[in-house]
Protein backbone atom coordinates (compact mmCIF):
# COMPACT_ATOMS: atom_id res chain seq x y z
CA UNK A 1 0.00 0.00 0.00
CA UNK A 2 1.21 3.46 -0.79
CA UNK A 3 2.08 5.43 2.32
CA UNK A 4 0.33 8.72 1.64
CA UNK A 5 1.20 10.17 5.04
CA UNK A 6 4.92 9.85 4.33
CA UNK A 7 4.40 11.35 0.88
CA UNK A 8 2.58 14.34 2.36
CA UNK A 9 5.33 14.92 4.92
CA UNK A 10 8.04 14.73 2.24
CA UNK A 11 6.19 17.23 0.03
CA UNK A 12 5.71 19.69 2.90
CA UNK A 13 9.32 19.37 4.09
CA UNK A 14 10.73 19.80 0.58
CA UNK A 15 8.34 22.69 0.03
CA UNK A 16 9.63 24.37 3.19
CA UNK A 17 13.21 23.78 2.01
CA UNK A 18 12.57 25.41 -1.36
CA UNK A 19 10.52 28.22 0.19
CA UNK A 20 13.29 28.93 2.70
CA UNK A 21 15.79 29.56 -0.09
CA UNK A 22 13.36 31.97 -1.74
CA UNK A 23 12.01 33.85 1.29
CA UNK A 24 14.54 33.73 4.15
CA UNK A 25 17.20 35.80 2.31
CA UNK A 26 14.59 38.52 1.74
CA UNK A 27 13.51 38.48 5.40
CA UNK A 28 17.13 38.78 6.53
CA UNK A 29 18.50 41.18 3.94
CA UNK A 30 15.34 42.95 2.79
CA UNK A 31 16.05 46.02 4.93
CA UNK A 32 19.19 46.87 3.05
CA UNK A 33 21.82 45.08 5.15
CA UNK A 34 24.86 44.02 3.23
CA UNK A 35 24.67 40.39 2.10
CA UNK A 36 27.76 38.39 3.16
CA UNK A 37 29.92 37.59 0.15
CA UNK A 38 30.09 33.96 1.24
CA UNK A 39 26.31 33.51 1.00
CA UNK A 40 26.28 35.02 -2.49
CA UNK A 41 29.17 32.78 -3.45
CA UNK A 42 27.33 29.63 -2.34
CA UNK A 43 24.21 30.79 -4.17
CA UNK A 44 26.27 31.14 -7.34
CA UNK A 45 28.30 27.96 -7.18
CA UNK A 46 26.20 25.31 -5.43
CA UNK A 47 23.82 24.92 -8.41
CA UNK A 48 26.75 23.77 -10.52
CA UNK A 49 27.57 20.95 -8.08
CA UNK A 50 23.93 20.11 -7.44
CA UNK A 51 23.30 18.75 -10.96
CA UNK A 52 26.16 16.24 -10.72
CA UNK A 53 24.87 15.19 -7.32
CA UNK A 54 21.37 14.70 -8.71
CA UNK A 55 22.57 12.66 -11.69
CA UNK A 56 24.47 10.30 -9.38
CA UNK A 57 21.43 10.18 -7.11
CA UNK A 58 19.23 9.14 -10.05
CA UNK A 59 21.67 6.41 -10.99
CA UNK A 60 22.24 5.17 -7.42
CA UNK A 61 20.71 1.74 -8.03
CA UNK A 62 22.39 0.94 -11.34
CA UNK A 63 24.12 -2.46 -10.99
CA UNK A 64 27.61 -1.64 -12.21
CA UNK A 65 29.22 -4.88 -11.05
CA UNK A 66 26.65 -7.29 -12.49
CA UNK A 67 24.88 -7.63 -15.85
CA UNK A 68 24.02 -5.50 -17.73
CA UNK A 69 26.68 -3.35 -15.99
CA UNK A 70 24.81 -0.09 -16.51
CA UNK A 71 24.98 -0.45 -20.27
CA UNK A 72 21.39 0.75 -20.94
CA UNK A 73 22.08 3.85 -18.83
CA UNK A 74 25.36 4.49 -20.62
CA UNK A 75 23.81 4.18 -24.07
CA UNK A 76 20.78 6.34 -23.25
CA UNK A 77 22.88 9.00 -21.49
CA UNK A 78 25.18 9.16 -24.52
CA UNK A 79 22.13 9.73 -26.71
CA UNK A 80 20.93 12.51 -24.40
CA UNK A 81 24.35 14.17 -24.41
CA UNK A 82 24.84 13.83 -28.17
CA UNK A 83 21.40 15.17 -29.11
CA UNK A 84 21.69 17.99 -26.58
CA UNK A 85 25.12 19.10 -27.77
CA UNK A 86 23.81 18.89 -31.34
CA UNK A 87 20.40 20.59 -31.01
CA UNK A 88 20.45 22.28 -27.55
CA UNK A 89 16.84 21.29 -27.11
CA UNK A 90 16.05 19.98 -23.62
CA UNK A 91 12.67 18.47 -24.41
CA UNK A 92 13.95 16.71 -27.54
CA UNK A 93 16.88 15.14 -25.66
CA UNK A 94 14.74 14.08 -22.71
CA UNK A 95 12.12 12.46 -24.95
CA UNK A 96 14.67 10.65 -27.15
CA UNK A 97 16.78 9.52 -24.19
CA UNK A 98 13.82 8.26 -22.18
CA UNK A 99 12.22 6.46 -25.13
CA UNK A 100 15.52 4.80 -25.98
CA UNK A 101 16.10 3.81 -22.37
CA UNK A 102 12.61 2.33 -22.01
CA UNK A 103 13.10 0.37 -25.23
CA UNK A 104 16.50 -0.90 -24.03
CA UNK A 105 15.37 -2.09 -20.61
CA UNK A 106 12.08 -3.55 -21.86
CA UNK A 107 13.19 -5.27 -25.04
CA UNK A 108 16.97 -5.72 -25.18
CA UNK A 109 18.44 -6.18 -21.71
CA UNK B 1 -1.82 48.94 -7.31
CA UNK B 2 -3.27 49.74 -10.71
CA UNK B 3 -5.95 47.70 -12.37
CA UNK B 4 -4.68 45.03 -14.75
CA UNK B 5 -5.24 46.15 -18.33
CA UNK B 6 -5.51 44.11 -21.49
CA UNK B 7 -2.15 45.52 -22.50
CA UNK B 8 -0.52 44.19 -19.31
CA UNK B 9 -2.07 40.78 -19.95
CA UNK B 10 -0.86 40.59 -23.55
CA UNK B 11 2.65 41.75 -22.70
CA UNK B 12 2.96 39.20 -19.91
CA UNK B 13 1.56 36.47 -22.11
CA UNK B 14 4.09 37.28 -24.84
CA UNK B 15 6.96 37.11 -22.36
CA UNK B 16 5.70 33.90 -20.79
CA UNK B 17 4.74 31.99 -23.93
CA UNK B 18 8.02 30.06 -24.42
CA UNK B 19 8.04 29.22 -20.71
CA UNK B 20 4.40 28.18 -20.81
CA UNK B 21 5.15 25.69 -23.60
CA UNK B 22 8.21 24.27 -21.82
CA UNK B 23 6.41 24.02 -18.48
CA UNK B 24 3.40 22.32 -20.05
CA UNK B 25 5.58 19.64 -21.65
CA UNK B 26 7.82 19.08 -18.61
CA UNK B 27 4.80 19.25 -16.34
CA UNK B 28 3.07 16.53 -18.34
CA UNK B 29 6.21 14.39 -18.00
CA UNK B 30 6.24 14.97 -14.26
CA UNK B 31 2.53 14.19 -13.95
CA UNK B 32 2.90 10.91 -15.84
CA UNK B 33 5.89 9.96 -13.69
CA UNK B 34 3.95 10.70 -10.50
CA UNK B 35 0.99 8.68 -11.79
CA UNK B 36 3.22 5.70 -12.56
CA UNK B 37 4.53 5.86 -8.97
CA UNK B 38 1.00 5.76 -7.59
CA UNK B 39 0.35 9.49 -7.12
CA UNK B 40 -2.47 10.88 -9.22
CA UNK B 41 -3.06 14.34 -10.74
CA UNK B 42 -4.21 15.87 -7.46
CA UNK B 43 -0.92 14.89 -5.85
CA UNK B 44 0.99 16.52 -8.71
CA UNK B 45 -1.10 19.64 -8.32
CA UNK B 46 -0.56 19.72 -4.56
CA UNK B 47 3.17 19.20 -4.96
CA UNK B 48 3.29 21.96 -7.58
CA UNK B 49 1.65 24.37 -5.17
CA UNK B 50 3.64 23.40 -2.08
CA UNK B 51 7.09 22.82 -3.62
CA UNK B 52 6.91 24.58 -7.01
CA UNK B 53 10.37 23.68 -8.22
CA UNK B 54 10.68 21.36 -11.20
CA UNK B 55 13.98 19.87 -10.12
CA UNK B 56 12.93 19.35 -6.51
CA UNK B 57 9.63 17.85 -7.62
CA UNK B 58 11.21 15.41 -10.06
CA UNK B 59 13.59 14.26 -7.33
CA UNK B 60 10.76 14.06 -4.81
CA UNK B 61 9.00 11.36 -6.87
CA UNK B 62 11.38 8.67 -5.68
CA UNK B 63 11.39 10.01 -2.11
CA UNK B 64 7.62 10.06 -1.59
CA UNK B 65 7.14 6.39 -0.82
CA UNK B 66 10.08 5.83 1.50
CA UNK B 67 13.34 7.22 2.74
CA UNK B 68 14.58 9.83 5.15
CA UNK B 69 12.54 13.01 5.49
CA UNK B 70 15.63 14.91 6.66
CA UNK B 71 17.47 13.89 3.52
CA UNK B 72 14.54 15.07 1.40
CA UNK B 73 14.63 18.45 3.14
CA UNK B 74 18.39 18.82 2.75
CA UNK B 75 18.16 17.80 -0.90
CA UNK B 76 15.52 20.49 -1.47
CA UNK B 77 17.78 23.09 0.18
CA UNK B 78 20.75 22.02 -1.92
CA UNK B 79 18.84 21.99 -5.20
CA UNK B 80 17.31 25.38 -4.43
CA UNK B 81 20.46 27.08 -3.17
CA UNK B 82 20.52 29.22 -6.30
CA UNK B 83 17.21 30.82 -5.29
CA UNK B 84 18.99 32.57 -2.43
CA UNK B 85 20.84 34.47 -5.09
CA UNK B 86 17.75 35.14 -7.22
CA UNK B 87 15.68 36.45 -4.31
CA UNK B 88 18.45 38.70 -3.03
CA UNK B 89 18.93 40.23 -6.45
CA UNK B 90 15.19 41.01 -6.65
CA UNK B 91 14.97 42.84 -3.29
CA UNK B 92 15.51 46.23 -4.91
CA UNK B 93 13.13 45.61 -7.81
CA UNK B 94 10.34 44.19 -5.66
CA UNK B 95 10.69 46.75 -2.83
CA UNK B 96 7.43 48.53 -3.69
CA UNK B 97 5.33 45.46 -4.53
CA UNK B 98 3.49 45.56 -1.21
CA UNK B 99 0.97 42.78 -0.72
CA UNK B 100 2.16 41.00 -3.88
CA UNK B 101 5.63 40.42 -2.41
CA UNK B 102 4.99 37.08 -0.68
CA UNK B 103 3.63 35.53 -3.87
CA UNK B 104 6.32 36.99 -6.13
CA UNK B 105 9.11 35.56 -3.95
CA UNK B 106 7.42 32.22 -3.27
CA UNK B 107 6.91 31.59 -7.00
CA UNK B 108 10.27 32.94 -8.18
CA UNK B 109 11.49 29.95 -10.19
CA UNK B 110 14.50 29.95 -12.55
CA UNK B 111 12.53 30.84 -15.66
CA UNK B 112 10.48 33.59 -14.06
CA UNK B 113 13.65 35.05 -12.61
CA UNK B 114 15.28 35.00 -16.04
CA UNK B 115 12.37 36.97 -17.48
CA UNK B 116 11.93 39.46 -14.64
CA UNK B 117 15.48 40.17 -13.52
CA UNK B 118 15.51 43.52 -15.27
CA UNK B 119 14.32 46.83 -13.95
CA UNK B 120 11.34 47.49 -16.15
CA UNK B 121 8.74 45.74 -18.28
CA UNK B 122 7.74 46.34 -21.91
CA UNK B 123 6.88 49.92 -22.82
CA UNK B 124 3.55 51.33 -21.64
CA UNK B 125 2.89 48.39 -19.34
CA UNK B 126 2.34 48.62 -15.59
CA UNK B 127 5.45 46.85 -14.35
CA UNK B 128 3.88 45.59 -11.12
CA UNK B 129 0.97 43.97 -12.96
CA UNK B 130 3.35 42.62 -15.56
CA UNK B 131 5.55 40.92 -12.93
CA UNK B 132 2.57 39.42 -11.17
CA UNK B 133 1.09 38.07 -14.42
CA UNK B 134 4.34 36.59 -15.75
CA UNK B 135 4.90 34.83 -12.41
CA UNK B 136 1.30 33.62 -12.36
CA UNK B 137 1.31 32.40 -15.98
CA UNK B 138 4.52 30.44 -15.47
CA UNK B 139 3.29 28.68 -12.36
CA UNK B 140 -0.14 28.03 -13.86
CA UNK B 141 1.42 26.37 -16.90
CA UNK B 142 3.47 24.08 -14.66
CA UNK B 143 0.42 23.19 -12.56
CA UNK B 144 -1.77 22.63 -15.62
CA UNK B 145 0.89 20.46 -17.28
CA UNK B 146 1.48 18.28 -14.23
CA UNK B 147 -2.26 17.86 -13.61
CA UNK B 148 -2.79 16.97 -17.26
CA UNK B 149 0.13 14.52 -17.12
CA UNK B 150 -1.36 12.79 -14.10
CA UNK B 151 -4.63 12.47 -15.95
CA UNK B 152 -2.99 11.23 -19.17
CA UNK B 153 -1.08 8.73 -17.04
CA UNK B 154 -4.34 7.16 -15.89
CA UNK B 155 -5.58 6.83 -19.48
CA UNK B 156 -2.43 5.42 -20.99
CA UNK B 157 -1.77 1.88 -20.03
CA UNK B 158 1.69 1.02 -21.22
CA UNK B 159 4.71 -0.67 -19.74
CA UNK B 160 6.27 2.27 -17.94
CA UNK B 161 9.45 0.44 -16.92
CA UNK B 162 12.32 2.87 -17.33
CA UNK B 163 10.25 6.07 -17.44
CA UNK B 164 12.17 7.36 -14.41
CA UNK B 165 15.05 7.92 -16.78
CA UNK B 166 13.34 11.17 -17.84
CA UNK B 167 14.68 12.68 -14.62
CA UNK B 168 18.23 11.56 -15.27
CA UNK B 169 17.99 12.85 -18.83
CA UNK B 170 16.65 16.22 -17.70
CA UNK B 171 19.42 16.74 -15.16
CA UNK B 172 22.00 15.65 -17.73
CA UNK B 173 20.91 18.33 -20.19
CA UNK B 174 21.16 20.98 -17.45
CA UNK B 175 24.58 19.61 -16.48
CA UNK B 176 25.84 19.89 -20.07
CA UNK B 177 24.45 23.42 -20.45
CA UNK B 178 26.18 24.48 -17.23
CA UNK B 179 29.39 22.85 -18.43
CA UNK B 180 29.22 24.85 -21.67
CA UNK B 181 28.43 28.10 -19.83
CA UNK B 182 31.27 27.87 -17.32
CA UNK B 183 35.01 28.08 -17.67
CA UNK B 184 35.68 26.53 -14.27
CA UNK B 185 34.47 22.93 -14.19
CA UNK B 186 35.57 22.18 -10.64
CA UNK B 187 32.07 22.56 -9.10
CA UNK B 188 30.53 20.29 -11.74
CA UNK B 189 33.22 17.61 -11.35
CA UNK B 190 33.04 17.91 -7.56
CA UNK B 191 29.29 17.24 -7.60
CA UNK B 192 29.73 14.00 -9.55
CA UNK B 193 32.90 12.71 -7.88
CA UNK B 194 31.99 13.49 -4.26
CA UNK B 195 28.52 12.00 -4.62
CA UNK B 196 29.78 8.91 -6.45
CA UNK B 197 32.46 8.33 -3.79
CA UNK B 198 29.90 8.70 -1.00
CA UNK B 199 27.51 6.31 -2.76
CA UNK B 200 30.28 3.67 -2.82
CA UNK B 201 31.41 4.29 0.76
CA UNK B 202 28.13 4.97 2.58
CA UNK B 203 25.66 2.79 0.68
CA UNK B 204 22.44 3.75 -1.08
CA UNK B 205 20.38 5.20 1.77
CA UNK B 206 22.28 8.07 3.36
CA UNK B 207 25.02 8.97 0.89
CA UNK B 208 23.51 12.32 -0.09
CA UNK B 209 24.09 13.83 3.35
CA UNK B 210 27.87 13.16 3.56
CA UNK B 211 28.12 14.17 -0.10
CA UNK B 212 26.53 17.54 0.64
CA UNK B 213 28.82 18.12 3.62
CA UNK B 214 31.90 17.32 1.54
CA UNK B 215 30.69 19.52 -1.33
CA UNK B 216 30.08 22.57 0.90
CA UNK B 217 33.45 21.94 2.58
CA UNK B 218 35.39 21.74 -0.68
CA UNK B 219 33.55 24.74 -2.16
CA UNK B 220 34.49 26.75 0.92
CA UNK B 221 38.13 25.64 0.85
CA UNK B 222 38.57 26.02 -2.89
CA UNK B 223 36.82 29.37 -3.22
CA UNK B 224 39.89 31.24 -4.42
CA UNK B 225 40.39 28.68 -7.18
CA UNK B 226 36.75 28.61 -8.27
CA UNK B 227 36.24 32.38 -8.17
CA UNK B 228 39.56 34.21 -8.32
CA UNK B 229 39.18 37.70 -6.82
CA UNK B 230 38.23 40.16 -9.54
CA UNK B 231 37.63 37.27 -11.90
CA UNK B 232 34.54 36.56 -13.93
CA UNK B 233 31.27 37.84 -12.64
CA UNK B 234 28.35 35.45 -12.92
CA UNK B 235 25.57 38.02 -12.89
Amino acid sequence: MTDYRHAMIVIVVMGLGVLATRIVPVLIFGRGEKVPEFILYLGRVVPYTAMGLLIVYCLRDVPVFEAPHGLPELIALSAVAATYIWKRNTILSVVIGTALYMFLVQSIF
Amino acid sequence: MKKITKKDLLAALRTSSPIIVTFLVLGIGYGILMQKHGYGPLWSLLSGIIIFSGTAQFVSVTMLSSGSVIMAGLTALMISARHVFFSISMIGRYSSEGRRKPYLYYALCDETYAMLSKDDGPEGVNVSNYRLLVTLFDQSAWLAGSFLGGWIGTLLTFDSTGIDFAMTALFTTVFIQQWIDNKCHLPAVLGVVATLACRLVFGRDIFLIPAMIIIIGVLTAARSRIEPAGGENHD
